[in-house]
Order: structure tokens, then sequence, then C-alpha cells
């Protein structure tokens, strides 16, 4: 068990782990979020064949009620 | 009144056309629910919203969109809480990402008290963001040169501040408002400051193109009713500034003939 930088926290992952398989974990639907790897947004179009590594730094946003 | 009279323009921002010329925030409101229902008392066609990270910890929570659906509402992100010029490209960056189009709100914010502009650094960004292709209206001091400054670099709006964020002083200088809408070949949309319904109509009676408000209405005691109040409030100063008002004079004209009078 390894682990990435998930919105600034550590989270676990085993080894490899597709974006999609972690948005997915997270009960992310499509069209509400968007993510950066290592400060590089990520194209929904490459969440499918976008593999996080361990270490890596992921910013996973959403839009919240603001002015 | 005939039809004609009254029938307005449209608010045309970033190529699209809008019916109201109040945009109204989604922050400060008690829960989602509440937000849609104040939103729609408002009858505004745009959202503004903040880009915040996911709450991973908490994964049943509801989404904002779920509630404002994007088809109907145009969602404009906010850069809110930037202090520097590239968290402000890389949010609307970010924003644009999630797939509601390309308008977005930038606001660089100078001084956490008062939360007013850094100037600079949201003319910056503004290059940045125009060149990427970004429709920018940028929340800004109410300062005709920097006004003007951003309508050059090609925001498709400027949006000088009438008083602080969430301060509801109203319109603290009409006089420079008065002097950017002169200058202005893009909209102009007073943004923060409105504290209360004549707030609203006073802005739009100078002829700001559209007003911008958060805390007014979800501050209120009663939102929903406050929502209803921003609507005709809105409607009412875009209608009195087409009509024309008349000149202030410091002496009183009669109203009734002077002629005729019984003897």
């Amino acid at each position: 068990m390894t682990t990435i930088l998930l919105n600034g926290d550590p989270y676990p992952i085993d080894g490899q782990l597709q974006l999609l398989s972690l948005l997915e974990r997270l009960n992310m639907r499509q069209g509400r979020v968007a993510v950066e790897i290592n400060r590089e947004i990520v194209p929904k179009a490459n969440y499918a064949h976008t593999v996080i590594k361990p270490g890596d730094n992921v910013e996973v946003i959403n839009f919240v009620g603001g002015g | 009144m005939e039809e004609r009279n009254i029938k307005d323009t449209p608010l045309e921002l970033g190529g699209k056309s809008f019916k109201s010329r109040l945009i109204v925030g989604t922050g400060k409101y008690k829960d989602f629910a509440e937000t849609r229902a104040a939103v729609e008392e408002s009858g505004a066609e745009i959202v503004t919203v903040a880009v915040r990270r996911v709450n991973i910890t908490d994964r049943g929570k509801e989404n904002l969109l779920d509630y404002l659906d994007p088809k109907r509402y145009q969602i404009l992100p906010n850069t809110a809480g930037c202090f520097t010029a590239e968290e402000a490209i890389r949010t609307c960056r970010l924003a644009r990402e999630v797939g509601v189009g390309d308008l977005v709100k930038l606001e660089v914010i100078g001084d956490q008290k008062t939360l007013f502009p850094d100037v600079s650094a949201t003319i910056e960004a503004a290059c940045v963001l125009v060149k990427e292709g970004f429709k920018v209206m940028p929340y800004i001091t109410d300062d005709p040169v920097t006004c003007l400054r951003l309508q050059e670099i090609g925001c498709v709006a400027v949006m000088p501040l009438a008083a602080p964020i969430g301060s509801g002083l109203g319109i603290r200088n009409p006089f420079n408002l008065a002097i950017i809408i002169e200058q202005a070949k893009v909209p102009v949309i007073v943004d923060a400051g409105v504290g209360t319904a004549s707030d609203a109509a006073v802005a739009m009676e100078l002829g700001c193109d559209g007003v911008l408000m958060n805390t007014a209405i979800a501050g209120a005691k009663d939102p929903i009713a406050m929502a209803r109040a921003m609507k005709l409030a809105v409607e009412a100063g875009r209608l009195a500034y087409r009509a024309g008002r008349i000149e202030r004079k410091l002496y009183a004209t009669a109203s009734s003939p002077l002629t005729g009078l019984i003897g």
C-alpha cells in the first residue's frame, strides 16, 4: 500500500490507480468535477487512460456556493 | 404604456443574451434547496459559484449543480479567495474543465479585511485569461481608468464594486460609476456592496447594465422575499433609466396649472 496526496491529504492506493476508478470510488459524477495531477489539468477525455502513481499530487475540485 | 416602450434589449455577455439583468451568488444559504428557491425567485439567469476542493470524506454530499441545472442557468465560476494572478488563472482553468463554458468572474483580492481587488494582479490575470479564450468578467475597484484598461484587454464586462463585498453599504460612489458607464463599450455590472432593493435600483438608474449580488439576498431575514425585491428593483431601476428621469432642480415647479384659479 502506498499513498498519493489527494486534495492536500494522504490517500492510500494499491500500486497504480486509474483516474476514472478513483473518481468512481469517490462517487464523483462527470460534469461536476475537474482534476489536476501534479498541477496539470487532466482533460475529461483522458480520465479512462490516466494512471495515478504513488506520490502523485491530485486535486479534485467542484463548484460550491459562492458570490 | 405600450409594449414597445417597455421591451428592453437583452444583456449581452460573451456572445450570449440574457433577459434578466440581475446576477446572483449562491453562497451563504442554509442549504441547496434555499439557494435554488432564492435563485428562482430572483429571476436571475446567471449564477456565480466558487471553485473548491471536493469533500473527500463525505462522499454522499450533494452537489450544487444538482440543484442549479447548468442547462437552465449560466454558471459563472468565480476566483474568490485568490490573492495572486497565478491562483486566479489556475482556478479559472480548473473551472472551465468542469464543462460549464468559458465565462468567468475574475477576482484577485488584495486585502483580507476590505476584500478590495488587487488591481495590477487583476489586470495581469485578465491578460492571460483573455488570451486563453476565457470570457472574463472582472470584479474591480470603481476606478474609471482601470475599467478602461480591462475593456481594452478584452474583458467582456467590467464589474466595479459599489462598496466592500458583503458590506451592504450601497452605491458609495455614483459619480465614478457614471464615468465608468459613459466610457464603457462593454456591459458595466455593479458587483458587491448592495444592501437592499433601493441600492440595486440606484445602480440601474445610473445606467449600469446589471447588478451582481449575493449577501444582500442570502443574508436577508427572508432570502426568498428579498430575491423577489431585488428582481423588481433591478427591473424598476432599468426602466426608470430608459424612461429618462427629470432633471434635479433646487426650487419647486408646480404640477397643476397656474391659470384658472378660483377668484
